[in-house]
């Protein structure tokens, strides 16, 4: 079977208002940029496109109607896949690697702006008959938060200091909106959400769309100079029940990320990857998923994190574009959105102090109430 | 015309759903959106309460988009520059409606029609609806021109034309 690579990348949006243009011209230029970048022609040289996206942050329902367009996919074949981009860019690794298709196009975007009633959409979430009457987006994470904290025995600085670490790696990507240097005491002073739950923990929501460009190895070696390769893929859900979880770990990014690493051959997590890009909301998430995923323990991660050794120029840097943090959410396109940061990474455009690194690792949540999330191995 | 009329069928009711037999628990959001509409729905619309249809040109395919889009899909390209159409066209399809949304009966039938503008690109037009015509006679291919709200009334949606009707020959 074929190897699968990602040979463009490209992206638009990316702040908390974007109302200069709609979600469809939002695409158009993300598409434009990530086509130029992969030197096709979507008219002529795609054979599938897939869009990530949930309708009710949308407000039009059975909106794969309204995606081809502004992909180039006008009469083509078009399907949405109704989760996180990550799992839409998994579904076409799949295509490629079954031989449906030699080139195949995802997309997923976020315009949040246009949702005036965020959290009614978020309520539709819960269960409904015994959860949904005492739980929002926040205490659904507080409760997570308080018990992974005690279990590990976490200070409130912990995640303070993922915080403004992932704020400061921002400011060195143009692309995070929500980059700033924040000190760990302003973190640790911003209003109280939802003990232990700090509003500076909270990412903001963003506009943004990622588009990448997935081909068989044949096509990609003619096309581009940097393949980018796919090496392993995976998917995992948890129990839906908030009630009948394991706080303590991310067993969805364990089961995903296990799949991913039996697929690519990694035996030492710890020690394969040169950066790592993880759903890294409210703080401790970076850190319950970096355990999940195997390259820190419950016994090291506090330690890594009161040494630095996640920094940009630590041992092991973790989130080097800022993360959700500093790009914002972006809902449904996070996955998406941290592949187009690891590939630019891994090609040299990222931070000067990651030329050369090779070997990567992308993870996401598809964000509260839910536990179900993907892992994807990428290496030049 | 057909007139408004009780239609069959037996109406959701009954012991079993009146005793709760079967239960339920009711759960009401609010679902609020704010689109933004984008540079070339937002050329439209302003188009609209001046009174005047708007389309883009592709120059590549030669095509007039109208209602109006950024990029053509066709040639995968942005388009290129406004053009100002006639507010008459021809009807592609068309259709009498006694029903609303929510399938309760109308009092009065409504024509719901796709208009193809004049001098925009063959197979390009919109939804709208008919006026100041009989259903009986209208007809696939009829000419019609745009019925437009007073300039004071627009407010920039395609509702600012009133209706089409018929165009006098």
């Amino acid at each position: 079977m074929t190897k699968v690579a990602i040979i463009g990348v490209g992206y638009s949006g990316y702040a908390p208002l974007t109302p200069h243009m709609s979600f469809k011209e939002m695409m158009f230029e993300a598409a434009k940029r990530a086509y130029t970048d992969a030197g096709i022609n979507p008219r002529t040289d795609v054979g599938s496109f897939i869009c990530c996206e949930e309708d009710l942050w949308e407000g039009i329902s059975i909106t794969d109607e309204y995606v081809p367009d502004q992909l180039g996919g006008a009469q083509r074949a078009v399907c949405t896949v109704s989760d996180d981009g990550l799992v839409g860019l998994i579904n076409g690794y799949m295509q490629i690697k079954s031989g449906l298709a030699d080139v195949v196009v995802v997309e997923s975007h976020s315009k949040l702006s246009n949702v005036l009633s965020q959290g009614d959409v978020s309520s539709m979430s819960f269960e409904p008959y015994y959860e949904r009457p005492f739980l929002t987006v926040e205490t659904a994470v507080a409760l997570e938060m308080r018990r992974y904290m005690f279990d590990r025995e976490l200070g409130d600085d912990i995640p303070a200091m993922v915080v403004a670490k992932n704020k400061k790696n921002g400011l060195g990507n143009p692309r995070a909106p929500y980059s700033a240097i924040l000190s760990m005491d302003e973190v640790l002073s911003s209003p109280m959400v939802c003990e232990p739950l700090r509003k500076a923990h909270i990412p903001e929501p963003a506009d943004g769309c990622a588009v990448t460009v997935l081909a068989s190895e044949e096509k990609a070696r003619i096309l581009v100079d940097q393949p980018v390769w796919i090496r392993g893929v995976g998917w995992f859900s948890d129990t839906p029940w908030v009630s009948q979880r394991d706080f303590s770990k991310a067993v969805y990014a364990e089961g995903s990320s296990k799949m991913a690493y039996k697929m690519a051959g990694v035996n030492t997590p710890a020690k394969h990857f040169d950066f790592v890009e993880v759903d890294d909301s409210y703080g401790y998430k970076e850190l319950q998923h970096l355990e999940a995923l195997g390259v820190y323990t419950k016994e090291n991660i506090k330690r890594a994190v009161e040494v630095s050794e996640t920094d940009l120029r630590g041992p092991l840097p973790v989130n080097p574009s800022g993360g959700k943090i500093s790009l914002g959410d972006m809902v449904e396109a996070n996955g998406l959105v941290r592949v187009v940061e690891a590939v630019l990474t891994l090609r040299g455009q990222g931070p000067r102090s990651l030329r050369g690194a090779k070997h990567a690792l992308v993870q996401s949540w598809r964000g509260p109430p839910t536990a179900s999330g993907s892992t994807v191995i990428l290496e030049v | 015309m057909e007139s408004k009329k009780t239609l069959p069928g037996t109406p959701i009711a009954g012991a079993e759903w009146d005793n709760e037999v079967y239960s339920f628990r009711k759960h009401s959001v609010q679902l609020r959106y704010a689109w933004d509409a984008g540079s070339a729905v937002s050329g439209f619309l302003e188009g609209l309460k001046e009174g005047r249809i708007l389309g883009r040109r592709c120059n590549r395919c030669m095509r007039v988009l109208v209602p109006p889009r950024a990029f053509c899909e066709r040639c995968f390209r942005s388009t290129d520059e406004w053009v100002e159409v006639k507010d008459t066209g021809k009807i592609n399809t068309y259709s009498v409606s006694y029903v609303n949304n929510d399938a309760s009966r109308r009092d009065k039938p409504l024509i719901v029609a796709v208009i193809e503008i004049d001098e925009a690109s063959p197979g390009m037009g919109f939804l709208h609806v008919l006026g100041e015509v009989e259903p009986s006679k209208v007809h696939v291919d009829m000419k019609v021109k745009a019925v437009w709200k007073p300039r004071d009334e627009r407010v920039g949606a395609i509702t600012d034309i009133k209706y089409f009707k018929p165009l006098e020959v």
